[in-house]
């Protein structure tokens, strides 16, 4: 993945709590082998609504969503990050994310920022009114600012998965490094346990 | 010396989620994820194509492909198995997968194999499925082969490139949250009921960041398809995964399946198995109760899983939920439903009934359903469908005649896979059909645009098809 370190863009604001990933990008959408080209699946239903948030010319070039509560609930489909990415967006804030799409976000490079109930709302409703309003995010330090929304913020990211948004660090190479341990696990595993290619005379 | 769970003597008390977890860490160091091992990794076309293709970016192979089983399910058709498919978007997926398994040795249950089905149900079916052990798929309803004792748990397609490049992955402990559930269900209540009746009770972010283990007697006397259903929707209750200790009842399910242990394997695997219990004394970070003996069978009237009543209920009120965000959606999901708040549930006609899913299409849900409709038959303009979980199940169901019973009453009697859990498929509902469906999800346009699902279990799916409108067994009679 790219490394990510500070982003700083406009917002688009989703005022919808529970966003599940059928709504992200339909199944229709998750046909394609590609890891590319999901943006024109981005919440493809509510799109054909010419009213819908995404489709106002004055959203448009956005980079960061922000959404109501338990955003990415339902299906562990990745093509959902894929989708948001592909659009164009480098970050979501919502006040809580489904764990598998919190999960994939960041193995993807997408940042999600937690932040408080307040602060979502605050956001959501500036946004709302002006679209021009700036939203800074810095990984580093993570803290989300928007002056304009009079909202800085911090949110929860692990220095672990914070370097590896900073570095833009592939994670199996990660997992790698740890090859000596993971034959040595291997080799006390059970003989009993199920392999595929190992099946009863029945 | 055997790693995995020990019987943790002289130690703090465990949960079983924390002795599976410490049984299969590999890497542990301050401030990282733990690596954990993983034992099974389940794959479909839908979620592996992008992983496969990173592999192969960056020259890795899969390291374990002996413990690497792929099927297809999501995207396959479910009648005309024999005919190349309609589309060629679908056909490419599919290709994709056996080109994919082929190149990188996987063994693969392809369309029209004895042993296809939908993951979640071969898994356990072919006794790959085992206590103790941890499985991953990229599919949430991983969950499902948690009813076995195992951690078993949803990830997404990075994760699967991961998975099937060093068979672990980075995990950050989950937290430990019991349900525990006790008493006799009354007649007619089932383990769908049992869950969709605590995902109203918690809401869909009820279990984010834990681990659920189903406790109570309630659990204990169910049988491993009634557990499956239970841990099955874990997911839809916002957890990482559920499980439940196994027990006699595990045992007496796996043995003899083709990947379950056999003479001194077996004994040696029921020892460890045995020790696969929550310790008397250890420490759970939430709890919730649930009194099974005033269950009633439920109905979801809404857009997300949490919103179901019992099917004795209304379609609620949105002006009288409390919580402003949640009227807010009960509201929408009222006109997305097309429902007026006040209709009582089984006043509510249904042209639809989807009886399938990796939440119930094995071959207990299939006989509630055929006990129903035996020597009946579907209310006029009623659309009725049977997908089986697995060509075994669909086998089974044949060899007891439970085709011919749901032939006889006018439902149609499909080929296995996911067909409209989820739409992707030709099987769909149309805008505004209305659908009691035996599935875990009822978002906005998940059996197709417009479509709009009604979560129930297998008997109240069956009853419905004969009535035309919500019904229990009951109703019927
Ligand atoms: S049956 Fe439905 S929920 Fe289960 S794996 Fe298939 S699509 Fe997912």
């Amino acid at each position: 993945m790219e490394p990510v370190r500070q982003i700083t863009g406009t917002a688009v604001p989703l005022r919808r709590a529970d966003v599940d990933t059928d709504q992200i990008i339909p199944s229709e959408w998750l046909k394609r082998v590609e890891r590319t080209g999901f943006g024109q699946g981005l919440f493809a239903e509510w799109r054909s609504d010419p009213e819908f948030v995404l489709n106002q010319p004055r959203y448009k070039g956005a980079s960061v969503l922000v959404t109501g509560p338990n955003f990415g609930t339902g299906s562990s489909r990745e093509h959902a990050v894929w989708a948001l990415q592909d659009y164009g967006f480098r970050a979501v804030v919502s006040p809580s994310f489904a764990d598998i799409f919190r999960t994939n976000c960041t193995k993807a490079g997408l940042l999600p920022v937690q932040v408080d109930a307040d602060a979502a709302e605050a956001l959501l409703a500036a946004v709302e009114t002006d679209p021009a309003v700036v939203v800074t995010i810095d990984v580093e330090a993570r803290t989300l600012l928007a002056a304009a929304a009079g909202v800085s913020t911090t949110f929860p990211l692990d220095d672990f998965t914070r370097w590896r948004f900073l570095e833009g660090l592939d994670d199996i190479g990660l997992s790698l490094r740890n090859e000596q341990k993971i034959v040595a696990y291997e080799a006390a595993r059970p003989a009993w346990m199920p392999s595929a290619g190992r099946v009863a005379a029945t | 010396m055997e790693r995995l769970a020990s019987h943790n003597v002289g130690q703090q008390p465990q949960t079983l989620n924390d002795k599976l977890w410490d049984g299969h860490v590999v890497h542990q160091a301050e401030g990282e994820p733990d690596l954990l091992y993983i034992d099974l990794h389940l794959v479909h076309e839908v979620t592996s194509p992008q992983a496969f293709d990173g592999l192969r970016l960056a020259g890795r192979a899969v390291r374990r492909p002996d413990l690497t089983v792929a099927t297809m399910d999501h995207n396959t058709p479910t009648i005309g198995l024999d005919l190349p498919l309609a589309d060629p978007v679908s056909a490419k997926q599919i290709e994709t997968l056996a080109a994919n398994c082929a190149e990188f040795g996987v063994t693969l249950y392809p369309m029209g194999h004895a042993k296809q089905g939908i993951v979640h149900v071969i898994g356990p079916e072919q006794g790959l499925t085992q206590p103790g052990m941890t499985i991953v798929c990229g599919d949430s309803h991983t969950s499902t082969h948690g009813a076995f004792g195992a951690l078993a748990f949803g990830i997404g397609t990075s994760e699967v490139e991961h998975v099937l490049a060093t068979q672990t992955l980075p995990q950050r402990r989950p937290a430990n949250m019991a349900v525990t559930i006790d008493g006799d269900l009354p007649a007619g209540v089932t383990a769908k009921d049992v869950i969709l009746a605590l995902i109203g009770r918690i809401g869909t972010g009820g279990g984010v960041g834990h681990v659920i283990e189903y406790r109570g007697s309630t659990i204990r006397s169910l049988s491993m398809e009634g557990r499956m259903t239970i841990c099955n929707m874990s997911i839809e209750a916002g957890a990482r995964a559920g499980m439940v200790a196994p027990d006699d009842t595990t045992f007496a399910w796996l043995e003899g399946r083709p990947h379950a242990p056999t003479g001194a394997d077996w004994e040696r695997a029921l020892d460890h198995w045995r020790s696969l219990v929550t310790d008397e004394g250890a420490m759970f970070d939430k709890e919730v109760v649930i009194d099974a003996t005033s269950l009633r069978p439920h109905v979801s009237w809404g857009t997300n899983p949490s919103q179901v009543v019992p099917i004795d209920g209304a379609v609620p009120d949105p002006d009288a939920i409390a919580d402003a965000g949640q009227a807010e959606s009960a509201r929408r999901a009222l006109t997305y439903m097309g429902l007026q708040a006040g209709t009582p549930m089984r006043e509510v006609p249904v042209d639809t009934v989807f009886i399938g899913s990796c939440t119930n299409s094995r071959i207990e849900d299939l006989r509630a359903a055929a006990a129903v409709v035996d020597g009946r038959h579907i209310s006029a303009g009623m659309r009725a469908m049977v997908v089986p979980g697995s060509m075994r199940v669909k086998a089974d169901a044949e060899a007891e005649g439970l085709d011919r019973i749901f032939t006889a009453a006018g439902f149609e009697w499909r080929s296995a896979g996911c067909s409209m859990c989820l739409g992707m498929n030709p099987d769909q509902l149309a805008p505004q059909e209305r659908c009691a469906s035996t599935s875990n999800r009822n978002f906005e346009g998940r059996q197709g645009r417009g479509g709009r699902t009604h979560l129930v279990s297998p008997a109240v799916a069956a009853a419905t098809a004969l009535a035309g409108h919500f019904a229990t067994p009951e109703d019927i009679r």
